[in-house]
């Protein structure tokens, strides 16, 4: 992995001025993505997951806006494009798949009608070919009889069927990267492992990087290489994805595990993490977490938020877990 | 969707056998029909005789039969201010009262669609503002106010278009027409304003306000996230998705237009059946009063009606869903 | 509704300042505004008797040398001052104008009281109660909104004048008035109360107190109607706006107020006869005054409908 990732996030801040006071739902965030990896970004809700997704692809809605740090994508800034230029790298460079496939796609166009206009605005091909392509890209989705559904309108497409056409149109571009903001949400459990699956084989037959919203720990588990945890806008802990699911360093991880049925855990009781997320408004000083966190000292209370630099480069904690055990055997 | 379109005209009927029976109900209890009919000199025979012509003394049921079954054929009876059959004074208004409606329906529809279009997609700019805040005098302005303006402005000050009246008119068969002459178009003007301007106020804010809201739809978000130029997601993408909920409302404001027209055509002295309307209720003439009511009625049910079949035509889900019921 | 505070709390004249809809209003110069004018008209009309400088109805103070007497001009025979000028019979615009506004705001407001009460009480019933009682009422709301509401109040002045022996016509014409509107009006409110009704029904503290044995109506009322004032308030100032606008419609078209007890529409039918003849102030002072107070009460309730929905902000 010594080529550029194909995005790569520095220090990214985005801002909300309210009549509040300005909210931070993204701070000082830094995370890549190699040509066909999957990084999982994780979280409770209104923990920025899907905040930096949105900044990303340049669909942070107003009043919100980056307000420093870079977005490179294959090495190019991208972060301060506006309008036609950045139009041109949505659907071309970078896809984003939504999480609600009822309401992602327009009722009134046929899915071939969508996919044909995608194709036809990034790639320089003609309608036949545009057509031939869209049938491609509903068979590699898996849809069955691609080429007789093609003009059918999404009400008659089952959930999974619907979701399976947007990742379709995410990727009809052949972009390299692919955003998917909590893609398997509002899906029934038993198509939710079918769309990771699929999700999976694209990214390593097309070599595309996914960046993978989501609050379910399975979905991680089962499809992602890395994982970033986050936590009130700011990042708590990233790392391959198992050296965090079965090693959590930070407090917050390691709650978030314990409080998730995962069939590798075997039949340990759940924990719940006592508290809520504070509102972005109304931050504790020092750790974000430290209200809630099992193990906080003074420090915790006092110094202002850990980050991944200041800390260990994995979890933004001053005290991560298993950190004694590693003094023991460097000792 | 056949079961569907037999439920709306079931409805519609519905609608038309209310209305029967409030037109009815003028008819039988607001003034003795008889009274009304006879005037001072009567002898009580001749009272006896119409009450059994108008069968006053067939109960309740049956009278209101009979009132339907002559409405239908158009036979409303005797005006009582001017004595001629009320079908023929209303056919020979109504052709002035549909060809101010066709002009100012087909103004609001253009007008109002485009700057709801407008104003939508240049949310933030000043002169989407500037039209927003315009037409919010626009609706508070009272039609009439509009019309007392225009006349002041074109007819008082400038002296370029007629303050009163349809102009010459040309007769097409039971047709009259002011389409044909100079000064039938030109007192058409600012009738068709006064009556469209509202309207189209109207349907701007509604165009915008649902385009507003289709724009925040997840699919249009979508489509911007593939990268689909701004004009293909305004036209393509939104405005089609506006258009539905649009077009029941519109189609329902056209309706409305008819009945608008009575302000308008009291404004400009235009001799259609809106001016008839209105003479009859200071004058109390019964027999026009519950006319016209019929007469629009039956306008209105049959708009209402086309605007459903629209339904149909623009939106695929109806097509095929059996239960249609809204989206 | 009320929360538990933990904190003291701050008196209610502070809490109303600092809420979210006294601080939107306070940002919101167009609202802050309108509401002045609308007070300063409310204000005209209520203290008419004090205020204005002639009875415009009382025929013993009436000089018909006045009449035709232009604004801020003294009159060439008697060298009387009218602010804004008089009429043909010597009556003070401005005076007839703070009277009409009386007539005006009057019907207005009780026209809009009628088709709320009305509706409220309907929506309720046909939310709550539901069944029969919820068809026929939703059924006749359908009907009446096929037709546009100034149609069915122009019907129902007709009917009613019809049914009004002649000589009580001038005299009824208000109430008539008020009625008609009233009763063109109360869909809207009788439709919004219903659809708040079906949501709040089945909240649990709703449930609480049906399972604690109180009466349907008492849950209606006490329960159920805090929860859904919020848009009748906001349909309360839109219907205001559009009564006052449909009084008007009315009287200039001369089915409304009549000559002896002038609105605003009633003065504008009459000052539109001397358009033609260059004595335009006649009509074109009760015109702004109705454009001001129409155009005020509506931009009110844009920023009303706007400050409770934050949606459409």
């Amino acid at each position: 992995m010594t080529d550029t990732p194909v995005l790569s996030v520095r220090n990214l801040v985005v801002e909300i001025p309210t009549r509040r006071g300005i909210l931070r739902p993204v701070d000082n965030v830094s995370y890549d993505i190699h040509a066909g990896e999957i990084l999982g970004v994780v979280g409770e809700s209104g923990a920025g997951k899907s905040m930096t997704g949105n900044a990303v692809i340049g669909l942070l809605d107003r009043p919100a806006r980056i307000t420093s740090g870079e977005i490179l994508l294959s090495g190019q800034p991208i972060h301060n494009l506006k309008g036609e230029a950045l139009r041109r790298l949505r659907g071309k460079k970078m896809g984003m798949i939504f999480q609600d496939p009822l309401t992602s796609l327009n009722p009134l166009l046929t899915v071939g009608d969508q996919l044909t206009e995608t194709i036809l605005e990034h790639l320089g091909v003609s309608q036949q070919q545009a057509r031939e392509r869209a049938i491609a890209a509903l068979e590699e989705v898996g849809i069955p009889a691609a080429r007789s559904r093609i003009d059918s309108y999404p009400h008659e497409f089952s959930g999974g069927m619907r979701q399976r056409v947007v990742i379709a149109l995410a990727l009809c571009a052949e972009p390299d990267l692919v955003i998917a903001d909590e893609p398997t949400t509002a899906l029934d459990v038993s198509v939710q492992a079918q769309i990771v699956a699929l999700l999976k084989r694209l990214c390593r037959e097309r070599g595309v990087a996914v960046m993978l919203v989501t609050h379910d720990m399975g979905v991680i588990a089962e499809a992602a290489d890395r994982v970033a945890v986050m936590y009130a806008g700011r990042l708590a802990e990233l790392g391959p994805v198992r050296e965090v699911l079965t090693a959590a360093r930070h407090p917050y991880t390691s709650g978030l595990m314990a409080s998730t049925p995962l069939a590798s855990q075997g039949h340990e009781r759940l924990r719940q993490i006592p508290g809520a997320m504070p509102r972005l408004g109304n931050l504790p000083d020092g750790c974000a977490f430290h209200p809630r966190c099992d193990y906080a000292q003074d420090r915790c209370r006092r110094d202002p938020g850990p980050t991944l630099e200041t800390c260990d480069g994995r979890a933004a904690c001053w005290f991560p877990l298993g950190a004694e055990r590693k003094q023991e055997v460097g000792a | 969707m056949l079961a569907y379109i037999i439920r709306r005209v079931f409805q519609s009927v519905l609608v038309l056998l209310v209305v029967g029976l409030v037109a009815f109900s003028m008819f039988s209890f607001v003034g003795d029909p008889v009274d009304n009919m006879l005037g001072q000199e009567r002898t009580q025979a001749d009272v006896e005789r119409l009450r059994d012509q108008l069968g006053l003394d067939q109960p309740f049921v049956v009278q209101y039969w009979r009132f339907l079954e002559q409405a239908a054929q158009g036979n409303f009876g005797l005006s009582y201010r001017q004595g001629r059959p009320v079908a023929e004074i209303l056919m020979e208004r109504l052709p002035a009262t549909l060809e101010l409606a066709f002009v100012s329906g087909l103004l609001a529809l253009v007008g109002g669609i485009a700057l709801g279009i407008f104003t939508a997609i240049r949310r933030r700019g000043v002169s989407a503002n500037v039209i927003m805040t315009a037409s919010l005098i626009g609706v508070s302005l009272p039609t009439f106010l509009i019309g007392i303006l225009l006349i002041y402005v074109f007819s008082v000050e400038l002296g370029w278009l007629p303050s009163f009246g349809r102009g010459e008119v040309t007769r097409i068969g039971g047709w009259t027409t002011g389409f044909l002459t100079e000064s039938g178009l030109k007192a058409l003007i600012l009738p068709a304003i006064t009556l469209g301007l509202y309207q189209m106020t109207l349907i701007m804010r509604l165009v915008r306000t649902e385009m507003l809201e289709v724009l925040r739809m997840d699919y249009i978000r979508f489509a911007r996230a593939r990268g689909l130029r701004e004009k293909s997601i305004n036209f393509r993408h939104a405005l089609k998705n506006t258009l539905v909920p649009v077009i029941t409302i519109t189609g329902l404001q056209l309706g409305s237009i008819i009945a608008f027209a009575i302000i308008t055509e009291t404004v400009f002295q235009w001799p259609g059946v809106g001016l008839l309307f209105i003479n009859a209720i200071q004058f109390v003439d019964i027999p026009v009063m519950a006319a016209y009511l019929m007469m629009i009625s039956v306008m209105f049910v049959g708009i209402n009606l086309i605007v459903d079949m629209l339904y149909f035509a623009i939106d695929p889900r109806l097509r095929v869903d059996r239960t249609a019921g809204g989206h | 509704m009320a929360e538990i505070q933990p904190e003291i709390r701050p008196s209610r004249l502070t809490r109303a300042w600092d809420s979210d809809l006294a601080w939107s209003f306070r940002h919101a110069p167009v609202a802050v505004v309108s509401a002045i004018v609308v007070l300063v008209l409310i204000a005209g009309a209520l203290l008419a008797p004090l205020i204005a400088p002639h009875d415009p109805f009382n025929p013993a103070t009436l000089n018909l040398m006045n009449g035709f007497t232009p604004p801020g001009q003294a009159n060439q025979f008697t060298g009387d001052l009218f602010l804004l000028g008089t009429d043909d019979q010597g009556r003070d615009v401005f005076s007839t104008i703070l009277y009409g506004m009386r007539i005006s705001l009057f019907v207005g407001f009780s026209a809009v009281f009628l088709a709320m009460v009305l509706g409220v009480i309907l929506g309720l019933l046909a939310g709550y109660l539901g069944g029969w009682t919820e068809t026929i009422i939703m059924r006749i709301a359908d009907v009446q909104l096929t037709f546009p509401a100034i149609l069915v109040a122009m019907l129902i002045f007709g009917i009613a004048k019809g049914i009004t022996p002649p000589a009580y016509r001038d005299q009824m014409a208000i109430w008539v008035l008020i009625l008609a509107i009233g009763l063109s009006d109360w869909v809207q409110f009788a439709r919004v109360v219903r659809g708040a009704t079906l949501v709040e029904k089945n909240r649990e503290y709703v449930q609480a107190a049906k399972l604690i044995g109180r009466s349907p109506f008492a849950i209606m009322l006490r329960h159920i109607l805090p929860n859904v004032l919020n848009p009748v308030l906001v349909i309360a100032t839109i219907s205001l706006a559009l009564a006052i606008i449909a009084e008007a419609t009315l009287s200039f078209l001369g089915v409304g107020a009549p000559p002896t007890k002038p609105s605003l529409g009633t003065l504008i039918r009459i000052g539109q006869e001397f358009m033609f003849s260059g004595e335009w102030w006649i009509l074109f002072f009760p015109a702004a005054t109705l454009l001001a107070l129409a155009l005020s009460i509506n931009l009110l309730g844009d920023w009303l409908r706007d400050a409770l929905n934050p949606r459409l902000r």
